[in-house]
């Protein structure tokens, strides 16, 4: 039987690293998390299957809950809060991870007693492991809920969470010295009071990054989520849980990796460095003094007369687009410039929106064709040829000065060239900096435009005066 | 401790495999592909239900632990895949 349930967990691990490679083309990705949702049932079978389990009630209680809870998720999510489904479900999967851990060190300690367990130092170190990544994933993912929706602001106290987490990762090394050489067996009070160090730890080394930062603690606390699977494996001695949550690790390492090169940044200043408007920002005043007179403002008539005769337009999707909902209004623009004759694309910036890959979650729901969705690399050098390039709520993925003024704070990250396009017109709530905390020398170009107002809006009244021309 | 190390090798080779295939997904699934490896992550659900399966070493407190862990690991298989099938099937129809 043993022999039986291992293969299970070896068909299920193959089943996800083939599901994971069919999301490598749009064409095959539902075929492909189809087959990993196959993986996932082989490996509950496989394990309802273990001499262990001799009642089924509990489980049949827990799974129901569960699934009812999760179903009613997955139908209710709007696309644009996507980053914040993200973020919860790896703050679930951490902690789904932490209790396991702690469900087994009781059993543990009850097999102990009965004289069938001997601890090593390699399952002490696996415990302590896995309740430290499941506990900090938990808490972290859930203040990472908060930032994304805007309920906790940047923190002032940025040494003060430094200090605690300094003082916490001691006094776990020093726990975790005891518990391991000392005395693994019976120290509930010990595992207890770890597990509440860890969960405090999580919290402190969240707050006090910034909320524009959010895109890759997400992506980092997904590859946490995975990793705290691949501890829980050590513990339980389960090479299934170990392989899969090593494949959820390196994804979510290598979205990690992705999001800071977009921002030119090292993952340790972005982990530490504090919030970058924090540290670089402007004051209000500077900001104003900064447009005062100089930006050309437009309005929705003007930008239809002006999309009238345009042959190549590029639109620019920002974060501003996901919270104006303005994705469904900008798909018939394009539609009508379409059938004006006019080619129409979409440049997409690693980093625009909250997640990696959000805005081309957004648009695909409008019902863009992926396959005119631009990325940055391959839509800079068109931006010459592009006669209006319609900015939607980004701001400094669109800052010249990140390629121009060596004296920028963000000098260096990769941008958007859409300055090179004969027009730009930038469609925005109003002039207050971006997450940087800067002002965009952009919006102050001769050939830029601007049009306040709230992204759908502006969209909806382009729309009809363009049908009125 | 050869277990360990066997464990070990394991995650290793496991972490590698994963780098190679993840590499070659699109920047336009990446949020799929987040919200896809959630619902792997749920795989810790296997751990949840051997701790809440009853045996004689089971206690009260591992199996209300454990219970609670199939619950949260459910909610990640469950919305994880839903939400990830959703979101791909925008992406085929053009």
């Amino acid at each position: 039987m043993e022999t039986v349930i291992n293969i299970g967990y070896l068909v299920a691990a193959v089943l996800f690293i083939l599901g994971i490679k069919g999301m490598t083309k749009p064409k095959t990705a539902v075929r492909g998390n189809q087959m990993s949702a196959t993986g996932m049932l082989v490996a509950i079978i496989a394990a309802l299957l273990d001499n262990n389990v001799v009642s089924y009630e509990y489980i049949i209680i827990g799974v129901l809950i569960g699934g009812a809870i999760g179903a009613f998720i997955a139908k209710k999510v709007a696309m644009t809060d996507m980053p914040e489904l993200v973020a919860a479900l790896n703050g679930i999967g951490g902690g789904a991870s932490l209790l396991v851990a702690s469900a087994n060190y009781l059993e543990s300690q009850k097999l102990a007693e009965m004289g069938q367990f001997v601890p090593t130092y390699d399952w002490s170190i696996a415990v302590i492991l896995s309740i430290l990544i499941g506990a900090v994933t938990l808490t972290g993912s859930f203040i990472a809920v908060g930032k994304l929706k805007g309920k906790i602001g940047d923190a002032k106290q940025v040494r003060l969470f430094k200090w605690i987490v300094k003082l916490s990762l001691a006094a776990l090394l020093a726990g975790a010295a005891y518990f391991a050489a000392v005395d693994p067996v019976n120290s509930d009070l010990l595992i207890a009071g770890l597990i509440v160090l860890c969960l405090i730890l999580g919290i402190c080394l969240v707050m006090p990054i910034g909320g524009a930062d959010m895109p890759v603690v997400v992506a980092l606390l997904n590859s946490y989520s995975g990793l705290a699977g691949a501890a829980a494996g050590f513990v339980l001695g389960n090479n299934g849980l170990i392989i899969t949550g090593s494949l959820v690790g390196a994804s979510g390492i290598i979205l990690t990796s992705i999001m800071c090169k977009a921002m030119n940044r090292s993952l340790t200043n972005v982990l530490f460095g504090g919030s970058m408007s924090e540290s670089s920002g402007v004051s209000r005043s500077e900001n104003d003094a900064f447009y005062e007179g100089k930006v050309k403002f437009s309005s929705a008539d003007e930008l239809a007369m002006l999309l009238d005769g345009a042959q190549n337009v590029v639109f620019v999707p920002g974060y501003g687009l996901a919270v104006a909902q303005a994705q469904h209004a900008t798909r018939e623009l394009a539609g009508m410039l379409e059938k004006q004759g006019a080619k129409v694309k979409y440049a997409i910036h690693p980093v625009a929106g909250r997640m990696p890959g959000h805005m081309n979650v957004l648009l695909a729901e409008a019902e863009v064709p992926y396959d005119q969705l631009v990325e940055m690399d391959a839509i800079n050098p068109e931006f010459s040829q592009t006669d209006v390039a319609i900015v939607l709520g980004a701001n400094d993925v669109v800052n010249p000065a990140a390629a121009e003024d060596p004296n920028s704070p963000i000098f260096g990250m990769p941008i958007l060239d859409v300055h090179h396009a004969k027009t730009v017109v930038v469609v925005k709530r109003g002039l207050s900096p971006g997450f940087a905390g800067i002002p965009n020398e952009l919006f102050i170009r001769d050939n830029s435009l601007m049009v306040a107002g709230d992204a759908k809006k502006v969209l909806q009244d382009t729309i009809s005066a363009l049908k009125d021309l | 401790m050869e277990m360990f190390i066997l464990s070990l090798t394991i995650f290793v080779l496991a972490v590698f495999v994963g780098v190679e295939v993840i590499n070659k997904v699109p920047p336009t699934l990446h949020t799929p592909l987040m919200s896809g490896t959630n619902a792997i992550s749920g795989i810790v659900v296997v751990g949840a239900i051997i701790s809440s399966g009853g045996s004689e070493h089971t206690t009260v407190l591992s199996t209300v632990l454990g219970v609670a862990a199939i619950a949260l690991a459910t909610i990640n298989i469950v919305a994880g895949f839903m939400v990830t099938d959703r979101m791909l099937n925008m992406f085929k129809k053009k």
